[in-house]
């Protein structure tokens, strides 16, 4: 009885390692490749790099003009999450503290709107926006994304302020503390589990967008990594050595934060959905 | 409640606190999707600065366009798919790594990996795996299944987006199952386990009507990525081979951008809305009606 459970366990810990290597062969085989000269890629695949060839890095790096592309997707999802997450914090402690039919239908508009396809909105936002002469800049880019971000994450909030005590806040407006200051000083502090949620879910979703960017920057120097990792496959194909390289140096700095930082991407992940 | 004194005062707080991110969502979300219902009803090209009104034509042309109906009855055939397979992956892994191990952590974090990558990457990984790798493993070992790259031909090209697509969000749909499942209150557990109680039969009986919510959002969100694929769609198979896997959202970007045919075009999307916005209210719609108390 005892024996058989035992393998029982060891069944499900070697299949579990099988699903484990479908999950990460992939990057892997990425990863050996990209070090690699270009016949031996086509010629063997699998095999193990024979020498280092740093030259496709190097090359991947020029190309793709890679500080620029870190450059612009760097500051497009660290200002466009931070904006978020504070404007919507205010916004849905707006709304739950200053309970009014107006923000009411407010808030039900904003929750029906993110059944909206971004396909719907596409067309007529590039003509507005294009007659306007806000396309091919970065902060157009940003402010687009508060308004395509700000649903979800006024929704995550409201749902947690509500199990908030108005107490607190009635203290510090007692002791005069003014509203913005005791949103800075009482409310934000509280919500900031809830902000990791959004950031870590904004900050999956802007830094790897690939639609909106590729309709909002037109110039190269704007790209952002998707982008101009794009662009880069799409001039290289032939060129299986640099494109590889490309790939694993868009990939990296993705990697990196995940090694820091997995323990909270995955709780953000959870505790978005059960809200 | 929390009210000020003065008009001046209170409609001076409701700007600070409201004003941006309503004027964003305003003018981001839901001017464009107004102005997207007028755009229907006209022959714009995306150069002329103005517009003729062509009352019911596009959406009579989204009706004779047979490419969008072929697409949208493949795309209705890739989500259906997807869906399944993503869920019951997801929710396979979920339950493996939610049974005290030691290396749990290790597992869940593996499995999430390709949640972190955008699509346009790994579509380009995948191009490689399924025209380099598969295909000289394949010869190597005597493989007619991957004897030649699955993405030059229609019918396993559209495989190999499914494949992608499983593998991709597989472990962003293990995570909400794992939150789940970790819902599950211990004592009734505990409970059906003293009365004698199998794994199996807990599984059917306790742990299944319980995780309904947890299937509601995961449906929710596959669904409505299956949808919308784009990136994927375009890195991967960039919708051929000849037009084959050309999903409906790639379509629609076509028509419009490539095509130089927006009214069109934008017919094309707003048929889209409505229909998966009827699709995911209706299942969110009758998913609810299954949901029982712990």
């Amino acid at each position: 009885m005892a024996g058989q459970s035992r393998m029982l366990g060891w069944a499900k810990l070697v299949s579990l390692i099988v699903a484990m290597m479908l999950f990460i062969f992939p990057f892997l085989l990425l990863i050996t490749n990209s070090f690699k000269a270009n016949q031996a890629i086509t010629s063997d695949p699998l095999g193990l790099p024979a020498s280092f060839q740093w030259d496709n890095y190097v090359s991947a790096f020029d190309k793709m003009g890679y500080m620029s592309a870190f450059g612009n997707s760097l500051l497009i999802t660290v200002a466009g999450v931070l904006l978020i997450a504070l404007l919507a914090a205010m916004t849905a402690h707006y709304f739950v503290r200053h309970k009014s039919k107006l923000n009411q239908y407010l808030f039900f508009l904003m929750v029906a709107a993110m059944i909206i396809p971004f396909q719907a909105i596409m067309i007529p936002l590039v003509k507005i926006y294009g007659s306007l002469g806000m396309l091919d800049n970065k902060w157009s880019l940003i402010y687009m994304y508060i308004g395509f971000g700000s649903p979800l994450a006024v929704f995550i909030y409201h749902g947690f302020i509500k199990s908030i005590p108005l107490e607190l806040e009635e203290a510090a407006l007692m002791d005069g503390c003014g509203r913005v200051q005791t949103f800075f000083r009482i409310v934000l502090p509280v919500l900031l589990p809830t902000s990791v949620t959004i950031t870590v879910l904004n900050v999956l979703w802007i830094w790897n967008d690939f639609l909106l960017p590729s309709l909002v920057l037109t110039s190269s120097e704007q790209r952002t990594l998707p982008l101009s990792t794009f662009y880069f496959y799409g001039t290289y194909t032939v060129d299986y050595g640099p494109l590889m390289a490309g790939l694993v140096l868009t990939l990296l700095p993705v990697l990196i934060v995940y090694l820091f930082a997995q323990k909270y991407i995955i709780q953000g992940v959870m505790q978005g959905s059960i809200k | 409640m929390l009210t000020e004194k003065g008009l001046w005062t209170r409609l001076r707080t409701r700007l600070i606190f409201t004003g941006p991110t309503l004027l964003a969502f305003a003018t981001v979300m839901i001017i464009p999707f107004l102005y997207g219902i007028y755009l229907t009803f006209t022959d714009w090209d995306g150069i002329a600065v103005t517009q003729n009104l062509v009352g019911w034509d596009n959406y009579i042309g989204v009706f004779k366009d047979t490419v969008f109906w072929k697409s949208f009855g493949m795309t209705l055939e890739y989500v259906f798919i997807t869906v399944v397979l993503t869920n019951a992956v997801a929710f396979l892994l979920a339950y493996a790594v939610t049974r005290g191990m030691k290396a749990q952590g290790w597992f869940r974090a593996g499995f999430f990996l390709p949640n972190l990558v955008g699509g346009i990457v790994l579509g380009f990984i995948w191009q490689f795996i399924f025209n380099q790798v598969l295909v000289f493993a394949g010869q190597k070992m005597n493989l007619p299944l991957f004897g030649a790259s699955w993405l030059a031909d229609p019918d396993k090209a559209f495989w190999a987006l499914v494949v992608v697509t499983v593998w991709q969000y597989a472990g962003y749909m293990m995570v909400i199952y794992i939150a789940g499942l970790m819902n599950v209150p211990k004592d009734v557990m505990e409970a059906a386990s003293i009365d004698g109680a199998s794994n199996r039969r807990m599984l059917a009986r306790i742990v299944l009507p319980l995780m309904v919510p947890s299937f509601i959002v995961c449906i929710f969100l596959s669904l409505q990525r299956g949808f919308m694929v784009y990136d994927l769609n375009v890195s991967l198979t960039s919708g051929g081979p000849f037009k084959s896997t050309e999903m409906v959202s790639m379509h629609v970007y076509e028509q419009a951008f490539l095509a130089r045919d927006y009214g069109l075009g934008q017919a094309e999307a707003f048929v889209l809305f409505i229909l998966v916005a009827t699709i995911t209210l209706l299942q969110v719609y009758f998913s609810k009606k299954l949901e029982v108390e712990a």
